[in-house]
């Protein structure tokens, strides 16, 4: 395992070639790129406010704020997990015919991820401008929250693209696993709208935790609960060691079913 | 070659300097053991189905089977026989890129692959952007890459395009771009996998004359060819494989007649 971080070390260039040339070949295709990747979210968050701001009025204090944080998240784990999928089956040729670390596409999708990650945060901070939110002290917690967050990305992106090596079909099952773990998660519903007897199926969701983490700080102003970081903590250190050590089992099978 | 040098073990490799003698390369009997489903199962749905039915069966393949030789500094060595026999795997070997099911595989210093030329190019970048990324996947620092970029570029002779994306080069161009930069930085082994026939007259005469330096260098090459007009000029020893086992190994000039007997 530490052998895997020493090797993607010293392919540090090498990583950063990868995602910048995934960020340039995302982006060159259409002129708005940039620009629809800012757009796209402020745009469901407007089409969902308009939607469900009557029902959950009195759950949540600013919907629109709460739903954009939300979505920025998810967005950024949807993204990155499938993206490593795809790219580790695109690399995979690359593989039967170089050594490179077997790690690398997966934290290449995350370290893309995290650009546009920050480059969301822009339309999230515009709307707490213009909805006059106010910025909190608690903002220096983000950053952990975003970190956990892209290293829980990772785990589970390491863990599916191996998978993915194996069993072609398992792209596609991914993504209607992500749809079903998109409603499961309160992303654009309150958690408070949860009949008490089916509260505790968030309890097994890390998605719920690491949103937490990053709206606390942002929305109310506040730390997140202790047993909420922690529990953020185990799942995203759980799902990396599950990850990393199942691509450092199965990679040596790599060349022989790419 | 600074930071070039060496690489840090997976297959077990050692980093001390090696003296002349010694082997660059050396397998103890390695085995590598391909576990080929009797049914193709390309999909999680079948294999949990078939794993509940319990109903997996697999074929093993032996694509070697109990292979010890060596290779020295200084040599041009050559891997004959018949497709199947297990050249590929040999060479993945000591590319690193698979592991040997048993035995123990000893590679020292850098290796550099040159199976399919420019297997990792992006037709979508310029030659530049790509000789960087390639350059990293071959294992090189940025740095090092620029210093040498301009040399890489004269050899392959494609000055006036190296700013055009990939896709706008011919193949022979292409071949040119990944046999430069991946013979620039000398590496101490060096894979070449029927490739020179790449390039024009002219170009196929310089990459000639530099792998004659390599040689010189006390570099070693390892050529796989069904060309054995080839492997008897270019090479002093050869391995012939067969059904993943070793059939002989010795000077060239002989192990080609012999192999040459079965064939006819």
């Amino acid at each position: 395992m530490m052998g895997e971080f020493s090797e993607l070390l010293r392919y540090r260039d090498l990583l950063r070639l990868l995602i910048g040339k995934i960020i340039k070949t995302r982006y060159k295709r259409s002129a708005l790129g940039v620009v629809w990747a800012l757009l796209n979210p402020l745009l469901t968050m407007a089409v969902m406010t308009i939607a469900f701001s009557a029902l959950f009025r009195g759950a949540v204090t600013n919907y629109p704020l709460y739903i954009l944080s939300g979505l920025i998240c998810w967005n950024f784990f949807s993204q990155t997990t499938a993206y490593a999928m795809h790219s580790l089956v695109w690399g995979g040729s690359l593989l039967r015919r170089v050594y490179v670390p077997r790690t690398i596409f997966a934290v290449a999708s995350v370290g893309h991820g995290l650009v546009n990650f920050t480059l969301t945060m822009l339309p999230l901070l515009v709307i707490i401008a213009v909805m006059g939110h106010a910025f909190h002290a608690t903002w220096w917690f983000v950053p952990i929250a975003v970190l956990l967050l892209a290293l829980f990305a990772l785990g589970v992106a390491l863990f599916m693209s191996t998978l993915a090596v194996f069993f072609v079909d398992v792209l596609d099952l991914y993504q209607v696993f992500l749809q079903a773990w998109f409603f499961l998660t309160p992303v654009m519903y309150p958690e408070s709208i949860l009949p008490a007897e089916y509260a505790w199926i968030l309890r097994f969701n890390p998605m719920h935790y690491l949103l937490e983490l990053f709206r606390a700080p942002i929305l109310h102003g506040s730390l997140p609960a202790a047993g909420t970081i922690l529990a953020a903590c185990a799942w995203t250190f759980g799902a990396l060691a599950a990850g990393w050590f199942t691509l450092a089992r199965k990679a040596d099978e790599f060349a022989y079913r790419l | 070659m600074s930071s070039l040098t060496g690489y840090s073990a997976a297959v077990p490799v050692s980093q001390a300097p090696v003296a002349a003698a010694e082997p660059l390369i050396s397998f103890e009997d390695v085995s590598v053991r391909y576990r080929v489903p009797r049914e193709r199962i390309l999909s999680f749905k079948d294999y949990a189905i078939r794993w509940i039915k319990r109903k997996i069966v697999y074929d093993d393949v032996w694509a070697l089977r109990d292979v010890s030789l060596e290779v020295r500094r200084g040599e041009v060595f050559g891997i004959i026989g018949p497709n199947g026999a297990g050249k590929s795997t040999f060479l993945k070997l000591i590319a690193r890129i698979m592991r040997p099911t048993s035995g123990r595989v000893r590679v020292d210093g850098r290796v550099n692959p040159l199976l399919e030329l420019g297997a990792g190019f992006d037709h979508e970048l310029t030659g530049r952007e790509n000789v960087f990324l390639n350059g990293a996947m071959l294992g090189y620092r940025s740095a090092d890459l620029a210093a040498r970029f301009e040399r890489i570029v004269e050899f392959a002779g494609l000055a006036e395009f190296i700013d055009m994306p990939l896709r706008t080069y011919s193949s022979g161009m292409v071949a040119r771009l990944g046999f430069a930069l991946a013979t620039d930085v000398t590496p101490d082994i060096l894979i070449v996998d029927e490739v020179l026939a790449v390039g024009d007259a002219e170009f196929q005469k310089k990459s000639r004359e530099r792998m004659e330096s390599f040689k010189r260098h006390g570099q070693a090459i390892l050529l796989v060819s069904h060309d054995m007009t080839m492997v008897r000029d270019m090479c002093a020893r050869a391995a012939w494989l067969d059904h993943g086992r070793l059939r002989a190994v010795g000077p060239a000039q002989d192990v080609v007649l012999q192999y040459e007997e079965t064939v006819r």
